[in-house]
């Protein structure tokens, strides 16, 4: 039982993280993609980490996932 | 106790240090996870014996001898497949490793476990790249342990809640799925966080499981020592577990996640080694928080 509000919440962060729009929330916070790239050789950091993880959880939900998700959230 | 040379897996640099445990039942090879006790048909190399016939001295008929045969292996047929493909989801090779351990190994293990100031090499000994199974070495992390240790937990905690006559069956699904559920999060969040900082290690995901597993092994101390002497010695003794766990965390990570360099006691500047040794502190922090959050509500 606590594992089905497990699943519920992992999928309901998901889906908030990958609602953040990109030009009109993320480039003005400053956590745009196109403003980060240029990061070559050792030093990624932090916040290029989570720019890329917002944006490949975006890209990933836009395919497959969708149907998934409305799936489980209707149950 | 000289190994025979033909195994070839062994290397120089382990000879003086790989003893012989007394066990004898040791078939010689150190890298054979697992003796093989099947009897005399061997079906793999990992040692899964099924193959015992019973009746085979009953049946002297031609005809059934031919059926035997051919079930058995149609049988040996779809093992096969359905092993093939439950290998795609779980890693069971992989999970074999974890589980080799002995007597010995489980009783130091333990021993490090709630007295960990003492130990001083905390080194996980390879061999050709692969680590050695926990049966030969202390360090390594091991299933066991932990699935033992979670079992026990949720048996402790029905009977905590027995004393107290606060007990009903669903109470233990209850538990054991809360803490499941507890475990899951502590994974993930240590998952996505070695994530975010780009560290370069061998930590698999049930290596986490694993050194996330350790912790059930002080609370068990913990409320067993709170059901026989009250308040008192269940905050004493789970400070004493919170410690020790705190210090063998530490130990255990900072060898995988920090640099050689700064592993060794050197202190290497520089951002990077900074947030990494953050890291290692929040996941060893994070372990009593998640002792005294997953028992004090069993004390009363």
């Amino acid at each position: 039982m606590a594992l089905y509000g497990l699943i519920l919440a992992a999928v309901l962060f998901t889906n908030a993280v990958a609602v953040l729009h990109e030009e009109r929330f993320l480039a003005k916070i400053g956590w745009g993609v196109d403003q980060s790239i240029g990061g070559f050789g050792e030093e990624p950091g932090v916040k290029t980490q989570l720019v890329n993880l917002i944006r490949s959880v975006r890209t990933v939900m836009r395919g497959v996932f969708i149907k998934i998700i409305y799936f489980i959230v209707s149950i | 106790m000289e190994y025979p040379d033909q195994s070839g897996f062994r290397q120089r640099k382990l000879q003086p240090r790989v003893r012989m445990r007394g066990t004898g039942t040791d078939s010689g090879e150190p890298g054979q996870l697992f003796d093989d006790t099947s009897a005399g048909q061997n079906s793999g190399p990992g040692g899964k014996g099924p193959a015992v016939y019973p009746g085979q001295n009953l049946l002297s008929d031609p005809m059934s001898n031919l059926a035997m045969a051919y079930g058995s292996s149609l049988a040996s047929h779809g093992k096969e497949m359905m092993d093939k493909n439950l290998d795609r989801f779980i890693p069971i090779s992989k999970l074999k490793y974890y589980f080799a351990v002995d007597t010995v190994y489980v009783g130091k293990k333990l021993g490090l476990l709630v007295f960990p100031y003492m130990h001083e090499n905390w080194e996980v000994r390879y061999q050709q790249d692969t680590p050695v199974a926990p049966r030969f070495d202390v360090n390594a992390p091991d299933l066991y342990i932990p699935a033992m240790a979670f079992i026990t937990y949720i048996l402790v905690a029905g009977l905590a809640l027995g004393t107290q006559n606060r007990f009903s069956p669903e109470i233990l699904g209850m538990q054991a799925s809360s803490a499941l559920v507890w475990l899951i999060i502590e994974v993930l969040a240590v998952l996505l966080s070695l994530y975010l900082v780009t560290v370069n290690t061998d930590l698999t995901t049930i290596d986490l499981v694993a050194i996330s597993g350790y912790k059930y092994v002080g609370m068990i101390v913990g409320v067993l020592v709170g059901l026989l002497f009250g308040r008192t010695g269940y905050y004493l003794s789970l400070l004493w577990c919170c410690a020790s766990i705190f210090v063998f965390m530490i130990r255990t990570l900072r060898l995988k996640i920090l640099s050689e360099a700064a592993a060794e006691g050197v202190l290497v500047r520089g951002a990077k080694n900074q947030l990494r040794m953050y890291l290692t502190m929040a996941i060893a922090a994070a372990q009593p928080i998640f002792m005294y959050w997953l028992t004090f509500h069993l004390i009363r």
